[in-house]
């Protein structure tokens, strides 16, 4: 069914639910399907929005680091960390979340949703407990990254045709398998980013144990973990007197 | 058999490289203490010039010059280290960050002190995680030894160092829309000029050099800049670190002299093909060069030589794709990630690679005609130049040199493909439901959906008749 706007809508009569549908059409993908704060948005008043405090101190620090705290008007710098903040604590960038941020930060929360919708690794709806992206980009395309893709789908009951596209959450909910680009690991292909942690190279074979692994709450394929890497060309000692003798550092 | 000749990964596959107590005992900071004490600035500066060293991020410009641009007034001037890779096929900064932390931190605290830089961020891309950790430790053991932070080993010089992680966008990696994600924003890139290095960050003068330039920094001032202009080209002086990924045995970095031979990074270094296949074509500077054959590779790898070639030398990403692969899927699959990541500011870009992946899939499907191959080659050049930042020309050089140079392949794949569509169709003896009727996702001949027939094609996976969906 196409949403279609009533011929009566007057949004300055209207009451914020009438904002979501079945009136105007709502992109399930950018929004946190929260009500704004009037019209025009608001910044949330600190009498009126309960922030845990250790939250406030811990989003305060992050503000205090940078130089525009002094600039006139709202320091905004700190928006992705403090966005980070909030989905390190809440699993995602919650409605309520944003609100709480941006009442710290006194900016309004349809600022921090613009900026939580632009950037990939902020999610702007659940996903899950654990999360698992999988390059999909050229050098790990060009090695079975597509159907490593198929078999952490095929495993969890992910849907593949959405985990294509931003991402599909397991059947139970608890992870969310991702096709990314380029994770900038392209010696790994194929690879996988399991909770920010980088491995490979996998085989199809080592998606279901990284499942099951997770679901377990074992640790995740210690022997293909990047920081287990050494480097390409092995150890090698140079030989070249300009390196040798060399007075910076790495001596 | 050519080595490799590491001044920045020397020593990297020591863990304890990663610490200060063990960058130090490899002779780290000495540098540092000795450019506080005796150098002057403005002979920093000249050596970095003199050195020749270009940024290594991807636009190859001189160093030297991008400091000395920067006005001599008391204003707040700000240095971003550009710690954003993203770029498909560059994982070089990674391992520096990762290994050794501390050389990129001793550069960046030598060019403030060169340039009067009080703030400096290193802007990191959030997919990092590990990473950004190590290199906020490092942070942290600099300002404990007094590296970092209000009047640095006495000499009056003060630096506050921020380490900002991204959130997993690739536009960020282009200057300007690094300093809009830096100020909190969505990640858009700016109207140049004004340049940077004149009105960047909170509208202050801003210097913004990628990791592997600045961990250069201390080499180039504790040995002069002669030394560095003995190793690699004379316009292209210097190592660099190349990763090499792809269809190849050894994939990883390699830090070579610039102006090797292509021939010994891909066949010497990463071991070459894997075995029974031959390489096709190759990415010599990340996934935004247009491609180069077998015939090149004899080339030096040098800024200089890949740019004669009609290439790039980039970010120094070579990507190898060897005869398993499809060129028209390969150039899909690179169309397919400009498309995403395209903030959508400028219409040509943000239309143009919206188009271009479109045609790309018909042609991966077969429902192009030749024709369309000029199509997609005169949106590339109306995308080209077009635009606030090299985005879509980042797409529109790969996608045209793809189309050019393969163009045979590129009709092999339409022929092909609309072959097996009209096979496919008799396979049912019933009529396949039209594109534009009613019905359309409905099972196709065999019992499987045409959005699904052609999910399968754009894989290049065929359709196996009958198949159960």
């Amino acid at each position: 069914m196409t949403p279609v706007m009533p011929s009566d809508f007057d949004p300055r009569n209207a009451e914020p639910e009438d904002f979501i549908s079945p009136g105007l059409p709502v992109d399930e993908a950018n929004t946190t399907g929260r009500l704004p704060i009037g019209d025009p948005e608001q910044i949330p008043d600190p009498a009126e929005v309960e922030v845990p405090e250790d939250l406030r101190e811990q989003i305060q620090q992050v503000v205090d680091k940078y130089p525009d705290k002094d600039h006139k008007g709202s320091p905004k710098s700190a928006a992705i960390p403090v966005l980070w903040i909030v989905q390190r604590r809440y699993g995602w960038c919650t409605p309520a979340g944003i609100v709480q941020a941006a009442c710290v930060m006194q900016v309004t929360p349809a600022y921090l949703e613009s900026v939580a919708s632009f950037y990939d690794l902020l999610r702007t709806s659940p996903q899950g407990e654990h999360q698992v992206l999988v390059c999909t980009n050229l050098a790990c395309w060009m090695r079975g990254g597509d159907q490593l893709l198929d078999s952490f789908c095929e495993k969890t009951g992910a849907d593949r045709e959405a985990a294509g596209h931003g991402g599909s959450l397991s059947e139970d909910g608890n992870i969310l398998v991702s096709g990314f680009e380029c994770l900038g690991a392209c010696d790994l292909a194929p690879m996988a980013s399991v909770d920010e942690r980088y491995f490979g190279p996998l085989e199809n074979g080592d998606a279901s144990t990284i499942v099951d692994q997770l679901e377990a709450g074992e640790e995740v394929l210690p022997e293909k973990a990047l920081e287990k890497r050494g480097l390409a060309g092995g150890v090698a000692e140079s030989t070249d007197p300009r390196v040798t003798e060399g007075k910076g550092p790495n001596r | 058999m050519i080595e490799e000749t590491r001044v920045l990964l020397r020593h990297a596959e020591d863990p304890k490289m990663a610490t200060l107590a063990g960058y130090e005992s490899y002779g780290g900071y000495e540098v540092l203490k000795k450019a506080l004490k005796e150098i002057e600035p403005e002979w920093i500066v000249n050596e970095l010039e003199d050195s020749g060293l270009r940024g290594r991020g991807g636009a190859g410009f001189s160093m030297g010059k991008k400091v000395s641009f920067l006005p001599h007034t008391d204003d707040a001037k700000y240095l971003c280290c550009n710690a954003d890779e993203s770029e498909p096929g560059a994982f070089k900064d990674r391992e520096l960050m990762q290994r050794n932390p501390h050389q990129l931190i001793e550069g960046i605290i030598i060019s403030s002190f060169a340039a009067g830089i009080g703030h400096a961020f290193i802007f990191i891309r959030g997919e990092y995680d590990d990473q950004a950790d190590i290199l906020d430790r490092a942070v942290e053991e600099a300002y404990e030894a007094g590296y970092l932070g209000t009047n640095i080993l006495g000499s009056g010089f003060s630096l506050e160092l921020v380490v900002h992680r991204g959130a997993g966008a690739y536009i960020c990696g282009e200057e300007t829309a690094l300093l809009d994600a830096l100020e909190g924003k969505r990640g858009n890139p700016r109207l140049k000029p004004p340049f940077p290095a004149v009105q960047g960050l909170y509208g202050g003068p801003t210097l913004i050099n990628n990791v592997e330039t600045l961990s250069n920094v201390s080499h180039i001032v504790a040995n002069g800049a002669d030394w560095f202009k003995s190793f690699g080209t004379e316009q292209s002086p210097g190592t660099k670190v190349v990763s090499v990924s792809g269809c190849v045995k050894r994939p990883g970095n390699y830090e070579v002299e610039l102006g090797v031979s292509l021939r010994d990074l891909i066949y010497g270094l990463a071991g070459g093909p894997l075995e029974g296949h031959e390489i096709t074509a190759f990415y010599p500077g990340g996934s935004s060069s247009p491609v180069l054959t077998p015939a090149e590779m004899d080339l030096p790898y040098s800024f200089e030589a890949m740019a004669d070639a009609g290439s790039m030398l980039g970010s120094g990403s070579i990507i190898v794709a060897d005869d398993s692969v499809s060129i028209p899927r390969m150039a899909l699959r690179t169309a397919h990630f400009y498309r995403h990541e395209s903030c959508g500011k400028c219409t040509p870009c943000r239309e143009g690679t919206n188009w271009t992946e479109k045609m790309l899939e018909r042609v991966c499907t077969g429902e192009a005609t030749p024709m369309d191959l000029d199509i997609i080659s005169s949106v590339q050049d109306n995308i080209m130049g077009h635009c606030l930042c090299v985005l879509g020309d980042a797409m529109a050089m790969p996608v045209s040199s793809m189309v050019n140079k393969f163009r045979d392949e590129f009709e092999e794949t339409i022929a092909e493909e609309a072959s097996k569509a009209w096979s496919g169709s008799l396979d049912g003896l019933t009529e396949s439901p039209g594109r534009d009727e009613p019905g359309g996702e409905e099972p196709g001949p065999g019992g499987v959906s045409p959005e699904h027939v052609r999910r399968q094609r754009l894989a290049g996976r065929g359709v196996p008749a009958g198949e159960d969906v």
